[in-house]
Protein backbone atom coordinates (compact mmCIF):
# COMPACT_ATOMS: atom_id res chain seq x y z
CA UNK A 1 0.00 0.00 0.00
CA UNK A 2 1.43 3.47 -0.90
CA UNK A 3 1.97 5.95 -3.53
CA UNK A 4 4.15 6.20 -6.35
CA UNK A 5 5.14 9.08 -8.25
CA UNK A 6 5.89 9.24 -11.94
CA UNK A 7 6.25 11.60 -14.61
CA UNK A 8 3.35 11.29 -17.67
CA UNK A 9 3.26 12.12 -21.32
CA UNK A 10 3.70 16.50 -21.16
CA UNK A 11 5.56 16.20 -18.27
CA UNK A 12 2.24 16.06 -16.24
CA UNK A 13 2.86 14.22 -12.52
CA UNK A 14 1.05 11.10 -12.29
CA UNK A 15 -0.02 9.98 -8.49
CA UNK A 16 -0.58 6.31 -8.40
CA UNK A 17 -2.63 4.85 -5.64
CA UNK A 18 -1.55 1.31 -4.61
CA UNK A 19 -4.04 -0.37 -1.95
CA UNK A 20 -6.51 1.87 -0.14
CA UNK A 21 -7.01 5.96 0.18
CA UNK A 22 -8.25 5.96 3.56
CA UNK A 23 -7.96 7.79 7.02
CA UNK A 24 -4.42 5.85 7.83
CA UNK A 25 -2.73 7.03 4.65
CA UNK A 26 -4.80 10.46 3.42
CA UNK A 27 -1.84 12.76 4.38
CA UNK A 28 0.60 10.90 3.08
CA UNK A 29 -0.88 11.95 -0.50
CA UNK A 30 -1.34 15.61 0.34
CA UNK A 31 1.55 15.89 1.38
CA UNK A 32 3.20 14.42 -1.56
CA UNK A 33 0.83 16.90 -3.72
CA UNK A 34 1.72 19.64 -2.14
CA UNK A 35 5.68 18.91 -2.44
CA UNK A 36 4.87 19.27 -6.28
CA UNK A 37 2.94 22.03 -6.13
CA UNK A 38 5.88 23.19 -4.44
CA UNK A 39 8.29 22.00 -7.07
CA UNK A 40 6.20 24.45 -9.47
CA UNK A 41 3.94 21.38 -11.06
CA UNK A 42 0.97 22.16 -12.06
CA UNK A 43 -0.75 19.62 -14.00
CA UNK A 44 -1.59 16.48 -11.37
CA UNK A 45 -2.93 13.11 -12.38
CA UNK A 46 -4.18 10.92 -9.40
CA UNK A 47 -4.61 7.14 -10.85
CA UNK A 48 -7.08 4.66 -9.21
CA UNK A 49 -6.42 1.71 -11.44
CA UNK A 50 -4.64 -0.01 -8.24
CA UNK A 51 -6.50 1.06 -5.86
CA UNK A 52 -8.84 -1.49 -3.39
CA UNK A 53 -11.25 0.83 -1.78
CA UNK A 54 -11.59 4.73 -0.99
CA UNK A 55 -13.12 6.06 2.07
CA UNK A 56 -15.09 9.18 3.42
CA UNK A 57 -11.37 10.82 4.79
CA UNK A 58 -9.85 10.07 1.36
CA UNK A 59 -12.40 11.51 -1.09
CA UNK A 60 -11.81 14.25 1.63
CA UNK A 61 -8.36 14.35 0.76
CA UNK A 62 -9.26 14.26 -2.97
CA UNK A 63 -11.50 17.26 -2.19
CA UNK A 64 -8.68 19.02 -0.51
CA UNK A 65 -6.06 18.81 -2.90
CA UNK A 66 -8.50 19.65 -5.98
CA UNK A 67 -8.51 22.84 -3.97
CA UNK A 68 -5.06 23.62 -3.29
CA UNK A 69 -4.27 23.12 -7.15
CA UNK A 70 -6.60 24.99 -8.76
CA UNK A 71 -5.47 27.59 -5.65
CA UNK A 72 -2.13 27.68 -7.57
CA UNK A 73 -3.80 27.85 -11.12
CA UNK A 74 -3.05 24.23 -12.02
CA UNK A 75 -5.15 21.03 -12.87
CA UNK A 76 -6.24 17.58 -11.48
CA UNK A 77 -7.28 14.86 -13.50
CA UNK A 78 -8.39 11.48 -11.95
CA UNK A 79 -8.52 7.61 -13.77
CA UNK A 80 -8.75 4.61 -13.33
CA UNK A 81 -11.85 4.22 -11.21
CA UNK A 82 -13.60 0.60 -11.32
CA UNK A 83 -17.34 0.79 -11.19
CA UNK A 84 -17.18 0.35 -7.21
CA UNK A 85 -14.82 3.42 -7.26
CA UNK A 86 -16.66 5.29 -9.14
CA UNK A 87 -19.96 4.76 -7.34
CA UNK A 88 -18.79 6.83 -4.32
CA UNK A 89 -17.86 9.58 -6.30
CA UNK A 90 -21.85 9.40 -7.72
CA UNK A 91 -23.13 8.68 -4.46
CA UNK A 92 -21.41 11.61 -3.20
CA UNK A 93 -22.00 13.32 -6.04
CA UNK A 94 -17.81 14.26 -6.07
CA UNK A 95 -18.00 13.21 -9.49
CA UNK A 96 -19.23 16.43 -10.66
CA UNK A 97 -16.55 17.96 -8.79
CA UNK A 98 -13.78 16.13 -10.50
CA UNK A 99 -12.39 15.63 -13.98
CA UNK A 100 -12.72 11.91 -14.50
CA UNK A 101 -11.49 9.47 -17.21
CA UNK A 102 -11.41 6.07 -18.01
CA UNK A 103 -7.30 5.31 -17.86
CA UNK A 104 -5.07 7.99 -17.20
CA UNK A 105 -3.94 7.52 -21.10
CA UNK A 106 -7.24 9.58 -21.82
CA UNK A 107 -6.58 12.13 -18.69
CA UNK A 108 -3.01 12.62 -19.90
CA UNK A 109 -4.26 13.31 -23.30
CA UNK A 110 -6.86 15.55 -21.99
CA UNK A 111 -4.58 18.72 -20.32
CA UNK B 1 6.00 -6.48 15.40
CA UNK B 2 2.87 -8.08 17.18
CA UNK B 3 -0.18 -6.52 16.47
CA UNK B 4 -2.59 -5.31 19.03
CA UNK B 5 -5.60 -6.06 17.45
CA UNK B 6 -7.69 -8.84 19.11
CA UNK B 7 -9.65 -11.21 16.99
CA UNK B 8 -11.75 -13.96 18.05
CA UNK B 9 -14.23 -16.36 15.16
CA UNK B 10 -16.67 -18.56 16.95
CA UNK B 11 -17.79 -21.02 14.28
CA UNK B 12 -21.05 -23.27 14.65
CA UNK B 13 -21.81 -26.66 12.46
CA UNK B 14 -25.67 -25.24 12.24
CA UNK B 15 -27.27 -21.67 12.90
CA UNK B 16 -27.97 -21.82 16.96
CA UNK B 17 -31.28 -20.77 18.18
CA UNK B 18 -30.91 -17.23 17.49
CA UNK B 19 -29.40 -17.80 13.81
CA UNK B 20 -26.08 -16.92 14.13
CA UNK B 21 -24.17 -19.92 12.14
CA UNK B 22 -20.47 -17.77 12.95
CA UNK B 23 -19.66 -14.75 15.39
CA UNK B 24 -16.42 -12.58 14.49
CA UNK B 25 -15.18 -9.90 17.31
CA UNK B 26 -12.29 -8.14 17.15
CA UNK B 27 -11.19 -5.01 19.42
CA UNK B 28 -8.85 -2.59 18.64
CA UNK B 29 -7.03 0.23 20.22
CA UNK B 30 -8.00 4.33 19.32
CA UNK B 31 -5.40 4.23 16.61
CA UNK B 32 -6.33 4.99 12.79
CA UNK B 33 -3.00 3.24 11.50
CA UNK B 34 -5.10 0.08 12.84
CA UNK B 35 -7.63 0.80 10.14
CA UNK B 36 -6.98 -1.31 7.43
CA UNK B 37 -5.69 -4.72 9.15
CA UNK B 38 -9.17 -4.77 10.69
CA UNK B 39 -10.92 -4.02 7.79
CA UNK B 40 -8.90 -6.95 5.73
CA UNK B 41 -9.46 -9.73 9.14
CA UNK B 42 -13.05 -8.66 9.38
CA UNK B 43 -13.85 -8.66 5.70
CA UNK B 44 -11.65 -11.96 5.45
CA UNK B 45 -13.71 -13.80 8.26
CA UNK B 46 -17.28 -12.51 6.93
CA UNK B 47 -16.60 -13.44 3.57
CA UNK B 48 -14.69 -16.74 4.03
CA UNK B 49 -16.60 -19.98 3.10
CA UNK B 50 -19.00 -18.02 1.11
CA UNK B 51 -19.13 -16.71 -2.65
CA UNK B 52 -19.01 -12.93 -2.69
CA UNK B 53 -19.52 -10.47 -5.55
CA UNK B 54 -16.62 -7.92 -5.63
CA UNK B 55 -19.00 -5.43 -4.74
CA UNK B 56 -20.35 -6.71 -1.83
CA UNK B 57 -16.53 -7.09 -0.68
CA UNK B 58 -15.94 -3.55 -1.60
CA UNK B 59 -18.94 -2.38 -0.01
CA UNK B 60 -17.65 -4.25 3.45
CA UNK B 61 -14.49 -2.90 3.43
CA UNK B 62 -16.07 0.48 2.75
CA UNK B 63 -18.22 0.35 5.47
CA UNK B 64 -16.01 -1.14 8.25
CA UNK B 65 -13.02 1.72 7.33
CA UNK B 66 -15.92 4.68 7.84
CA UNK B 67 -17.21 2.68 11.15
CA UNK B 68 -13.41 2.25 12.55
CA UNK B 69 -12.98 5.25 11.76
CA UNK B 70 -15.60 7.34 13.17
CA UNK B 71 -15.45 5.43 16.48
CA UNK B 72 -11.87 6.11 16.98
CA UNK B 73 -11.83 9.12 15.29
CA UNK B 74 -15.02 10.87 16.47
CA UNK B 75 -15.89 8.36 19.32
CA UNK B 76 -13.15 7.72 21.39
CA UNK B 77 -11.16 10.82 20.26
CA UNK B 78 -7.91 8.98 19.64
CA UNK B 79 -7.67 8.20 22.96
CA UNK B 80 -5.50 5.16 22.93
CA UNK B 81 -6.25 4.18 26.37
CA UNK B 82 -9.93 3.77 24.77
CA UNK B 83 -10.71 0.44 22.60
CA UNK B 84 -13.17 -0.14 19.84
CA UNK B 85 -15.07 -3.55 19.50
CA UNK B 86 -16.53 -4.73 16.26
CA UNK B 87 -19.11 -7.83 16.84
CA UNK B 88 -19.76 -9.85 13.25
CA UNK B 89 -23.10 -12.07 13.10
CA UNK B 90 -22.60 -14.11 9.85
CA UNK B 91 -25.62 -15.86 8.43
CA UNK B 92 -25.98 -17.33 4.87
CA UNK B 93 -28.18 -14.63 3.84
CA UNK B 94 -26.23 -11.60 5.11
CA UNK B 95 -23.42 -9.75 7.46
CA UNK B 96 -24.80 -7.77 10.25
CA UNK B 97 -22.07 -5.89 12.01
CA UNK B 98 -21.95 -3.77 15.04
CA UNK B 99 -19.24 -1.21 15.64
CA UNK B 100 -18.84 0.11 19.82
CA UNK B 101 -16.82 2.97 20.53
CA UNK B 102 -16.16 4.00 24.16
CA UNK B 103 -16.82 7.54 23.59
CA UNK B 104 -20.31 9.52 24.59
CA UNK B 105 -22.34 8.69 21.46
CA UNK B 106 -23.91 11.09 18.71
CA UNK B 107 -27.19 11.78 17.32
CA UNK B 108 -26.80 10.17 13.90
CA UNK B 109 -29.87 12.25 13.09
CA UNK B 110 -28.59 15.80 13.27
CA UNK B 111 -26.17 14.80 10.52
CA UNK B 112 -26.60 16.50 7.56
CA UNK B 113 -26.76 15.07 4.04
CA UNK B 114 -23.41 16.54 2.35
CA UNK B 115 -24.68 16.53 -0.93
CA UNK B 116 -25.71 20.50 -1.18
CA UNK B 117 -23.88 22.61 -3.77
CA UNK B 118 -22.38 24.40 -0.97
CA UNK B 119 -21.00 21.43 0.78
CA UNK B 120 -19.36 19.66 -1.99
CA UNK B 121 -15.99 21.59 -1.48
CA UNK B 122 -15.79 20.36 2.18
CA UNK B 123 -13.32 17.94 2.84
CA UNK B 124 -15.69 16.03 5.59
CA UNK B 125 -19.04 14.93 6.51
CA UNK B 126 -19.26 12.24 4.08
CA UNK B 127 -18.88 8.97 6.37
CA UNK B 128 -22.26 8.08 7.83
CA UNK B 129 -23.60 9.37 3.89
CA UNK B 130 -21.81 6.64 2.55
CA UNK B 131 -22.56 4.31 5.15
CA UNK B 132 -26.53 4.98 4.91
CA UNK B 133 -25.81 4.14 1.04
CA UNK B 134 -23.58 1.27 0.85
CA UNK B 135 -25.77 -0.97 3.01
CA UNK B 136 -29.10 -2.50 3.38
CA UNK B 137 -30.04 -1.69 7.24
CA UNK B 138 -28.39 0.91 10.08
CA UNK B 139 -29.76 1.08 13.41
CA UNK B 140 -27.99 2.77 16.08
CA UNK B 141 -28.00 1.65 20.00
CA UNK B 142 -30.09 4.59 22.25
CA UNK B 143 -26.19 6.28 23.34
CA UNK B 144 -25.40 6.42 19.34
CA UNK B 145 -21.87 4.99 20.41
CA UNK B 146 -23.00 1.87 18.52
CA UNK B 147 -23.66 1.00 15.05
CA UNK B 148 -25.12 -2.17 13.95
CA UNK B 149 -24.89 -2.07 10.09
CA UNK B 150 -26.51 -5.13 7.98
CA UNK B 151 -25.75 -6.32 4.75
CA UNK B 152 -27.15 -8.61 2.78
CA UNK B 153 -24.76 -10.70 0.47
CA UNK B 154 -26.66 -10.66 -2.68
Amino acid sequence: MGFSESKGAGGVTVVQVDGQLIIGNRQELKDLVQAALDRGERRLLVDFSRTGYIDSSGLGALVSISKRIREAGGELRLSGLNDDLRSLFELTKLDTLFAITETPEQALASF
Amino acid sequence: MTSPLRLCVRRSAAPDPEGTATLVTLRLPSDVSCIEEAVELVTRHCLAGHVATETIRFRLRVVLSEALSNAIVRGNREDRTKWVEVRAELVPESIRVQVTDEGPGFDPSAIPEPLRPEQLDEAQGRGLFLIRKLVDAVQFNEQGNSICMILRRS
